[in-house]
C-alpha cells in the first residue's frame, strides 16, 4: 500500500477487476469505482457505535431489566 | 403551536431517536423532491417514504422560517421544530411516485388526500417521549445496536410483521436464522386496516411462539412503532433502512412486503432491491412456502419434489376466517400455543 494522504491510501486491484466494476455501476448513482469499493467495504466492517460508560451502564440496566439480557 | 397526528408523533420520535437515520427532521423541500424523483434524498441517499409534516393554512400563517414552533399531541407539547422551509405538495404526483396509484381507495393514497395543503421541514428536538404501546418491547437503535453487541450478534436478520406468525412466518425466520448470529422480530405497531391483527394480538402470538419455540439466545423480540403505509415496494425499503438503523446486517423481504389488494407484482417489493446496491443492509428474498403432506413439513419449491397436489398454501386470509369464526387453523398451519393466544381475544382483529 503506497501511502497517498494523512486521510487515505491507495490500494491496487486488478484491473480486470476495475472494468467489470466500472461497468456495473454505469448509469447508477456511483460517480466511481473508488465510491463503489469503499461502500462495499465500509459495510464488510461498519462503524462499531460508541457509548460512554455512564450510557453503556444505563443501556445495560434497562435491557437487563426487561429481560433482553441477564 | 402546532398539532399533530399521533401517527406523525411516531414518525418525528422514529426520527429523533435514530431510526429514521439520516434524517434529523420532517423533510424539506429539495430532500422531498429527490425522494420523489430518484428514490434517494438530496445527497443521494437512498430513501423511498417521505417524511412529511403537514399542517393547516390556519396553523401555517402563525410562523415563518427561522422560528420555532412547538409540535403538539392531543394537547401535550412533546418537540420543538425549527422552520426551515414552508412549501406546498402535489398529492396526485406524491401519489403516483410513492403508492404507484392515485386510487383513493389505496389506504396509502386516501390518507394522502385526506392531508393538509402545506407543509414544514426542518430539523426537530423531542423533550417528551411517548412511552410507547408496548414500553416492555421497545427499544431505540442506540439500545438494539448494544443488546446486539452484548449477544454475540455480529450478523442479524431483520423481520418485519403486520401478522401473528403461522408455521410459514416460523420456516422464514429460521431459515434465515440458519445462516446469521441472530434473529430481529420486529412487529409493527401502530395504524393499521380493518382485517389486520390488533397490536396486542400480534405481541401475546409471539411471546407463545417464543416461549414454546425460540431459542432464547438466538431471536429476540423487539416493537416498531410506525405507521403502515402499504406502499409496496418503495416501503419495503423504507423497512429495510429502518432495521439497518437498528443494527441489523440483513432483512427479510417475502412476498408481495407491505402489499395492498393488486397494486404491486408478488416480488415487486423484492426487484426493488436491484436499484439499492448502496443500501447498507443485505436484503434476504424468499418466495412461496407451502405445507408438505409427503414431506411433512413447511417447504418451498426449490427443496420439495412433490407435485402441487401434496402442497397447501400457507394463507393468511384463509386462517384469518378461520380464527374470526372461533375455529383454529390446523396445526401444519399455525402453533396450537399461538392459535391460543389469539383465541384469548374477542376482537382479534382491527375493526
Amino acid at each position: 500500500m503506497k501511502k497517498v494522504t494523512d486521510e487515505k491510501v491507495a490500494v491496487m486491484i486488478p484491473r480486470e477487476l476495475h472494468d467489470k466494476i466500472k461497468e456495473k455501476i454505469a448509469g447508477t448513482s456511483f460517480t466511481s469505482v473508488e465510491e463503489y469499493v469503499v461502500l462495499k467495504l465500509e459495510n464488510e466492517f461498519p462503524d462499531e457505535t460508541e457509548y460512554t460508560e455512564e450510557e453503556e451502564q444505563i443501556i445495560r440496566e434497562r435491557l437487563r431489566r426487561l429481560g433482553y439480557i441477564e | 403551536m402546532v398539532e399533530v397526528s399521533s401517527e406523525l408523533r411516531l414518525d418525528l420520535e422514529n426520527i429523533a431517536s435514530g431510526l429514521y437515520s439520516p434524517l434529523t427532521g420532517p423533510m424539506t423541500q429539495n430532500d422531498y423532491l429527490t425522494v420523489l424523483a430518484k428514490g434517494r434524498l438530496s445527497d443521494d441517499l437512498p430513501w423511498t417514504v417521505p417524511i412529511l409534516l403537514d399542517v393547516s393554512d390556519e396553523a401555517a400563517e402563525g410562523f415563518g422560517e427561522g422560528d420555532t414552533v412547538t409540535l403538539m399531541c392531543e394537547g401535550e407539547p412533546f418537540a420543538k421544530l425549527t422552520v426551515e422551509e414552508k412549501y406546498g405538495w402535489d398529492k396526485e404526483v406524491h401519489s403516483e411516485r410513492i403508492y404507484k396509484t392515485t386510487d383513493p381507495a389505496h389506504p396509502g393514497v386516501a390518507k394522502t388526500y385526506d392531508r393538509n395543503d402545506t407543509l414544514v421541514g426542518g430539523p426537530i428536538e423531542v423533550f417528551k417521549e411517548y412511552p410507547g404501546k408496548f414500553p416492555r418491547y421497545r427499544l431505540k437503535p442506540r439500545e438494539t445496536r448494544f443488546l446486539f453487541k452484548e449477544k454475540g450478534w455480529r450478523t442479524v436478520a431483520g423481520f418485519q410483521t403486520r401478522n401473528a406468525p403461522h408455521i410459514g412466518h416460523e420456516y422464514v425466520q429460521k431459515t434465515a436464522l440458519a445462516f446469521v448470529d441472530g434473529l430481529f422480530i420486529n412487529p409493527l405497531i401502530g395504524k393499521k386496516k380493518a382485517g389486520d391483527f390488533t397490536d396486542e394480538v400480534i405481541i401475546e402470538s409471539y411471546e407463545a411462539l417464543f416461549q414454546n419455540y425460540f431459542l432464547r439466545n438466538s431471536a429476540t423480540l423487539v416493537t416498531l412503532e410506525m405507521e403502515m403505509r402499504y406502499a409496496g415496494p418503495k416501503e419495503a425499503i423504507h423497512h429495510a433502512i429502518v432495521r439497518k438503523n437498528y443494527g441489523c446486517s440483513h432483512f427479510i423481504v417475502g412476498r408481495d412486503h407491505a402489499g395492498v389488494g393488486d397494486y404491486y407484482g408478488p416480488f415487486e417489493a423484492q426487484e426493488i432491491f436491484e436499484d439499492y446496491p448502496d443500501l447498507g443492509v443485505m436484503p434476504i428474498f424468499f418466495r412461496n412456502f407451502f405445507h408438505c403432506r409427503k414431506c411433512g413439513g413447511p417447504q418451498n419449491e426449490k427443496i420439495c419434489p412433490h407435485g402441487e397436489e401434496d402442497h397447501v398454501n400457507y394463507k393468511g386470509r384463509v386462517m384469518r376466517e378461520l380464527l374470526l369464526k372461533g375455529l383454529r387453523p390446523d396445526e401444519t398451519q399455525m402453533r396450537p400455543e399461538v392459535v391460543d393466544a389469539i383465541l384469548r381475544h374477542s376482537k382479534p382483529f382491527v375493526e
